[in-house]
């Protein structure tokens, strides 16, 4: 369930400039508001694309989130090559990595 | 009147956001067949474009998930994704909110379809916009099948949706042209992008323009993960359009991997030819 609020703030992130604002002034005010564990609540809180991605984080929304917060195509794509190698393999949803993550076009 | 024009392409957000790291040898013609389609698609003189699309969780999330939506807005937004990472700046849309209703009407006749009155798109509309209406000035209806979020409607529901706008196409007067976009087998937004499944995006498109309902229809959703990644789930748009155009085939303008693009790009029009 925590995964499904730590996607619902993703999105509403990736879709409300209101959301956007008040991450830049009070990010721990607004994370206050999703329940999330500790393990996401850090995440979100180092920008760690590459976590977010091995809790489960659907990549669409994911994708649109790292862009927003700055992190350039080859960075995202090895965000996730990293986290891969440092946690295993993605822990839910359908965004799971296959052959090891190897290959991708960066 | 009827549809006048039926197609389906790629949307990979590479295709802007990225263009001048493809290949050239590659790229360039898959551009050209994006042309190639933007004319025939002028030549259709459309009252209105709707694009079948895949839900990336840009207007819908999993408190309320529609298995089918159709926009009925006079304008719309995008792309909702930062403009300077896509490359396509932020404008506004027409949209054609009476016609919408009207066909929204009609394909709730058959499918129980959710409407909307705001959408924003995402580069899964704004992308094929760029290529098919780079002035952004034809009327758009959004259509939208969840792709990401199972349990995911079936495959012959998404060919009975085509079906559902097609018969909502013959009965109004306006011309109405229609494009599915989605990518065929990709590994989209993982460590893997890139990856694509050649022979099986061959197959898929020869099933496509033979329009063979039932080879259509026969993948299992197990089957596409494993085939064809996650992202071969947004078939589903592609399988719509084939419903659309029930009885008639279609022909492949272009079909090659663009890794990043993160898909092959392809072009393939399915040929409905209005007799007016």
């Amino acid at each position: 369930m925590t995964l499904y609020r730590l996607q619902k703030l993703i999105y509403e992130l990736n879709r409300d400039r209101g959301v956007q604002e008040a991450f830049t002034l009070d990010r721990e005010n607004l994370l206050s508001r999703y329940r999330l564990s500790e393990e996401e609540a850090e995440a979100i809180r180092k920008d760690d694309i590459g976590k977010l991605y091995i809790l489960g984080v659907n990549g669409q929304i994911l994708m649109h989130f790292a862009a927003w917060r700055g992190f350039a195509w080859d960075e995202y794509i090895q965000a996730m090559k990293d986290a891969l190698a440092e946690h295993g393999q993605v822990r839910d949803g359908i965004y799971a990595a296959v052959d090891d993550g190897e290959g991708g076009a960066v | 009147m009827s549809l006048v024009f039926a197609g389906i392409m790629s949307h990979g957000p590479g295709m802007t956001a990225r263009a001048e790291r493809a290949d050239p040898a590659v790229r360039d013609p898959f551009y050209a067949a994006l042309e190639q389609m933007r004319e025939a698609l002028e030549q259709s003189r459309p009252d209105a474009l709707m694009v079948v699309a895949a839900e990336h969780f840009a207007n819908f999330f999993m408190n309320n998930m529609p298995a089918y939506a159709i926009g009925m807005a006079d304008e719309y937004d995008g792309p909702i994704e930062d403009p300077e990472w896509l490359r396509i700046p932020h404008r506004t849309i027409p949209g054609a909110a009476d016609l919408s209703r009207r066909v929204i009407g009609k394909v709730m006749e058959k499918i129980d379809v959710a409407y909307a009155e705001e959408w924003k798109f995402d580069h899964g509309i704004m992308v094929p916009l760029s290529f098919l209406t780079p002035r952004f000035d034809l009327p758009v209806i959004p259509a939208n099948i969840n792709c990401q979020g199972p349990p995911l409607t079936p495959l012959y529901r998404a060919y009975e949706f085509g079906r559902a706008i097609r018969a909502a196409c013959d009965v109004l007067p306006e011309r109405i042209a229609l494009v599915g976009t989605g990518g065929i087998s990709h590994w989209p937004a993982t460590p893997n992008s890139g990856k694509i499944n050649v022979e099986w995006d061959r197959e898929f498109l020869s099933r496509w323009t033979r329009n063979d309902r039932d080879a259509l229809t026969a993948y299992t959703d197990l089957e596409t993960l494993r085939d064809a990644g996650q992202g071969g789930f947004e078939i589903r748009t592609l399988i719509a359009v084939a419903g659309a155009g029930e009885g008639h085939t279609g022909q492949i303008w272009f079909c090659e991997p663009i890794p990043i693009f993160a898909t092959s790009g392809f072009v393939a029009v399915m040929d409905v030819k209005p007799a007016f």
